[in-house]
């Protein structure tokens, strides 16, 4: 690294910022150290602008997301439930680049090579990078249920997991479902992507049939041993606002569908017909970090070191969000994703310039469900590194859940949404 | 004589000063703790509409704050259950950190 050019540059860029210009003009064109950055969700697009800020517009850094905006699963389940729109949860990338420079391509990494530090997309360009920081999110795992390879079957049985076409798909197959109908869910052995998220998913469903179609019915079908998030908190919205709505049936391991059929088929339990199926497939890693070598554990997720974010089997790749091996009690969240984005960023910042990371991090993760329109319940945690044990562990005494779901809480939901976008985006 | 005394009353006031400093947090530390509060508080503070900024506003009132949120003593959707992650000298630094922002 050539560390005077780069404080050349950094000096550059902050004095532009006092003079009114924006250093951040200068996309790609400085002379400091490259960042690239995969993904452009929480995790990515957080390190992308906090690496910009932090090095005072010294790194450059080139965020590569194939998706021409940013849809927020946080609150997606809200259109399913037919109260918000996709435009409610869509941002645009547009601030990245204008208030921060960040280069971002529009674009979709398909090899990376970890020892000539390249990577290269889709449309056969290259970018060269000191560290890659790597934020893939979940693949699923299609092909533990053979039935999902048939021709169209994709098409018919959604995940709506990755909030973007299929999330307003899902809502389409809803409105299009008769009265008396039912619409089931399957969910996979945890860990997996958003741990309540299937739960405020079937509150959603509910809470519309009873408006629209209060024959119909919801069956939630979790291969879990019991309801893996806010457990009591949706029990009692199930059994009291939802009465008669939703069904909880626990160990129930999903081994195949068939689409033309609309048949769930389970490892001990009956096949199971439904109006709409919604099944939630095992998760991994996203495929780009498994096909570099990084997802060592169980080969479906990415153990990273968590003072960095630095990747156990490869250096100078970070890897942040959902794809990484979680520490204990942290769950695969946006908002976890975001703080990871942030502690990558100071480390990347620090590595490249010669200064000491920082030995303690601590965070905290918040997340709210939704169990009709406007009532919320929460789940909050702290999070603190273990020198000893080289992990993240969760402060005790602290964290805990909402007493009861509220409306105060709901709104709560909403200003922490605009913010973490904005956190992430703006 | 005066003089001396003085200085020696400097001294003492700079060992004290330097006994209260004594947890004193690398400013990059207390700016990555304080990064953790953005999700909800805004970056750097400036929150978005409907929740409270943190950008500008006194050490003392942030410390004040999340000590009681600590002890109960004030109401709390989920404040409450996130201050007591935090230590006293985490609190402090990371109050600082904000009252140094600009509003």
């Amino acid at each position: 690294m050539k560390r005077r050019q780069f404080i050349q540059t950094a000096s550059w860029g902050s004095a532009a910022g006092v003079l009114g210009l924006s250093g951040c003009a200068t996309v790609g064109s400085g002379s400091g150290p490259k960042v690239v950055v995969v993904g452009g969700g929480y995790g990515g697009a957080t390190a992308a602008k906090y690496v910009r800020m932090w090095s005072d517009y010294g790194i450059q850094v080139t965020l590569v997301e194939p998706n021409a905006s940013f849809v927020s699963c946080p609150i997606s389940n809200l259109v399913i439930g037919g109260s918000k729109t996709m435009g409610d949860i869509t941002t645009p990338y547009d601030n990245l680049g204008k208030r921060h420079g960040v280069n971002v391509v529009r674009g979709f990494v398909t090899q990376i090579d970890a020892e000539k530090r390249l990577v290269k997309l889709a449309d056969g360009s290259e970018l060269s990078y000191d560290r890659l920081i790597l934020s893939p999110g979940v693949d699923l795992m299609m092909d533990t249920l053979p039935g999902m390879g048939k021709p169209g079957a994709q098409d018919k049985i959604l995940h709506a997991w990755k909030a973007g076409p299929q999330t307003l798909a899902l809502r389409q197959q809803l409105e299009a479902m008769p009265d008396g109908g039912v619409f089931a869910i399957t969910i996979p052995l945890a860990p997996y992507r958003c741990p309540p998220g299937p739960y405020e998913r079937a509150c959603q469903v509910a809470n519309y049939f009873s408006k629209a179609k209060p024959k119909s019915k919801v069956l939630i079908l979790d291969e879990n041993d019991d309801v893996t998030s806010k457990g009591p908190l949706f029990k009692k919205a199930w059994a009291e606002r939802y009465k008669g709505i939703i069904e909880y049936r626990s160990k129930h391991k999903l081994v195949d569908v068939d689409a033309a059929t609309n048949t769930l088929k389970f490892e001990f339990n009956d096949d199971l017909k439904a109006n709409v199926l919604n099944v939630l497939p095992m998760m991994r890693a996203g495929d780009i970090a498994v096909k570099t070598g990084l997802a060592t554990a169980n080969k479906r997720w990415c153990e990273v070191d968590f003072l960095t974010f630095e990747s156990k089997a490869a250096k100078n790749i970070h890897v942040l969000g959902d794809s990484i091996q979680v520490a204990p009690l942290m769950p695969k969240s946006g908002h976890m994703a975001n703080q990871h984005g942030k502690t990558c960023a100071a480390a990347v910042v620090a590595l490249l310039t010669g200064k000491q990371v920082n030995a303690m991090p601590i965070y905290n993760n918040t997340c709210y469900s939704f169990v009709s329109d406007e009532d919320v319940v929460h789940v909050a945690s702290v999070h603190r590194y273990d020198a000893e044990k080289k992990t993240m562990l969760t402060v005790p005494g602290s964290g805990g859940v909402s007493s009861a779901a509220n409306e105060l809480e709901g709104r709560y939901a909403l200003a922490w949404a605009r913010n973490i976008w904005a956190d992430t985006l703006a | 004589m005066k003089k001396i005394h003085t200085a020696w009353t400097l001294a003492l006031l700079l060992v004290a000063a330097s006994a209260s400093q004594a947890q004193a947090v690398d400013p990059l530390q207390a700016r990555s703790w304080a990064a953790g509060c953005a999700n909800c508080h805004g970056t750097n503070g400036r929150a978005e509409p409907g929740m409270e900024s943190l950008a500008g506003v006194s050490q003392e009132d942030i410390v004040k704050k999340m000590q009681d949120y600590k002890t109960g003593r004030r109401p709390a959707t989920l404040m409450h259950q996130i201050s007591k992650g935090y230590s006293d000298d985490q609190i402090q630094a990371i109050a600082a950190y904000f009252a140094a922002q600009k509003k």
